[in-house]
């Protein structure tokens, strides 16, 4: 019994950072899994890693202004690249015939490209390890109430336009005979996808920000036939890798970043195989046909 | 009887190509109206024009109810069937104008959702995902989302494409409601029978309006070859059309 303490509760009760770590965990999920949810079912799966990539130069940008690693700046540089990046593609993606993937992908490479120019002309050796892989093991007051304020903004901000997000999915000719509701929505939730990856990558990196969002995402699909109950399942797959890949990390020594994301990771594995809703089970031990 | 819809030399289309040319007339309260002509004559693209999707080239479109008191049926292409999303949920967005972002589904907004529901004859069907519908039975959980709207226009685009004889009978029962109600429908149809048969007034549309008034006397054999022969494909080198300098 003491040694199931040690290994999964132990270390949460002995240091404060692993409790940190953890609060940080519970934020991300909470905003991470439904949004992940609504990208995958956009079929926008790949947007959060071009989002990340369109985020990465503001941060990058707000470390150097500030010289050093500020939470403000480089969480200020992240949101407004990010947005910029996200307005530009959703409005070109509405107002005219490119189509949102490719809109996207031209916006995020500008961004990119302003990026690197800017960072290699500055010339400083900066330590942009921070920004690429984050460090969800040294989260401090400020960063943990950034966290938390982004997750609490997504969820309310998710409970207002869930109905109008879910039409513009559904049936976006539909929403634009009732209601003028469909841009404003649309844009609300890129920008929620920006302020999740922004949260993300103060505590995994940018670039790992993503797994958190879409592997439970994709797993949750295999678990459920039902928007709201795939939602649920993606932030409790979220919050179990975090919990987990913290642990893992805790009793190895891997870093942990890669080790929550690989759990999610395997997890997502797992529900391909043994999920019953469309996954490998039902494609090769689909059982013997019903009467009716 | 007052007027719903007014077309004054309405021109509607795409890169100032016109797919409808120099529409003029007006919809009556009440009026039974199918739309036909052949592919490419510019049927879908007045619909469009009517709830506001497209905005005239020339000429106007006067409309009584506001844009979002339309009830409208695109053809189905639009919808993403593998949302998961049940029907009950699918035909409450019909509701959208009484409960908006945030008003609630109570008791009696639920019992009106499963009241459409049989009444397009899902009974039974409530739970199920979208994705797990037969064509028709899509088509029917649609006219249910349509008759919640509750609208005084309703828009039917190729309504009864691919349906078996019994949904179109069905879904033509639902029409014939509306219209004892003393709503106001326009309807795309291919089906000649359907259009002479339940249908008081047609519009025959070939690009340009070729004939406007009762069935009978729009569905001459003439008229329907002037149509056939008058829809081309768009000229890329056409020049500016002459009646808009008049």
């Amino acid at each position: 019994m003491s040694t199931l303490y040690d290994a999964l509760i132990g270390p949460f009760v002995e240091f404060e950072f692993m409790r940190r770590a953890l609060v940080g965990m519970l934020a991300l999920a909470l905003g991470a899994g439904p949004v992940g949810v609504f990208l995958m079912l956009r079929r926008m799966s790949l947007m959060g890693d071009a989002m990340a990539h369109a985020i990465l130069p503001g941060a990058a940008l707000g470390f150097l202004l500030a010289g050093g690693l500020s939470l403000f700046a480089m969480t200020a540089g992240g949101v407004i690249a990010g947005f910029t990046v996200a307005m530009g593609a959703g409005l070109v993606a509405r107002a005219t015939d490119l189509k949102e993937d490719a809109s996207l992908a031209a916006f995020y490479l500008i961004s990119l490209a302003l990026g690197v120019l800017i960072v290699s002309v500055k010339g400083s050796n900066i330590d942009l390890l921070h920004v690429l892989f984050g460090s969800v093991l040294a989260l401090d007051n400020a960063t943990l109430m950034t966290l938390a304020a982004f997750a609490t903004v997504s969820l309310f901000v998710l409970a207002i336009l869930w109905r109008p997000l879910v039409l513009e999915c559904v049936d976006p000719g539909f929403l634009r005979s009732v209601s003028n509701a469909g841009a404003p929505t649309h844009l609300a939730f890129l920008a929620l996808v920006v302020l999740n990856l922004v949260g993300g990558f103060h505590a995994l990196g940018t670039l790992m920000a993503v797994g958190l969002m879409m592997l439970p995402a994709a797993a949750a699909r295999f678990w459920a036939a039902d928007l709201t109950r795939m939602v649920i399942i993606a932030i409790l797959l979220a919050l179990l890798s975090g919990v987990s890949g913290l642990l893992l990390s805790y009793h190895t020594g891997a870093p942990s970043g890669p080790s929550i994301i690989l759990v999610a990771g395997l997890f997502y594995l797992f529900s391909l195989a043994l999920g019953p809703v469309g996954g490998l089970r039902r494609k090769f031990v689909p059982g013997r046909h019903l009467e009716a | 009887m007052a007027a719903v819809l007014s077309f004054r030399n309405l021109t509607l289309g795409y890169d100032r190509h016109p797919a409808v040319h120099h529409l003029d007339g007006s919809v009556n309260e009440g009026a039974l109206l199918a739309v036909i002509g052949p592919n490419g004559a510019g049927k879908s693209t007045l619909l469009k024009g009517i709830v506001g999707a497209l905005t005239p080239l020339a000429g106007a479109i006067e409309r009584k109810p506001l844009a979002h008191d339309i009830a409208y049926l695109p053809q189905i292409a639009e919808i993403d069937r593998s949302f998961p999303i049940s029907v009950y949920d699918l035909v409450s967005m019909g509701l959208w104008r009484r409960s908006g972002l945030l008003g609630g589904i109570g008791q009696k907004e639920s019992d009106l959702i499963r009241q459409a529901v049989a009444t397009v004859g899902l009974q039974g069907f409530e739970d199920r995902t979208i994705g797990t519908l037969s064509g028709g039975q899509m088509q029917r959980a649609l006219f249910a989302r349509l008759l919640l709207q509750d609208a005084r226009l309703i828009l039917l685009d190729e309504p009864f494409v691919s349906l078996d004889t019994r949904t179109v009978s069905d879904l033509l029962e639902i029409i014939a409601r509306w219209h004892r109600e003393q709503r106001t429908v326009l309807a795309v149809l291919h089906d000649n029978e359907i259009v002479k048969e339940k249908f008081p007034e047609t519009l025959l549309l070939a690009r340009e309006p070729v004939a406007w008034g009762p069935t009978r006397e729009v569905l001459h054999a003439e008229n329907l070859l002037r149509a056939r022969r008058m829809c081309e494909a768009f000229d890329d080198h056409a020049v500016v059309c002459k009646d808009d300098a008049a």
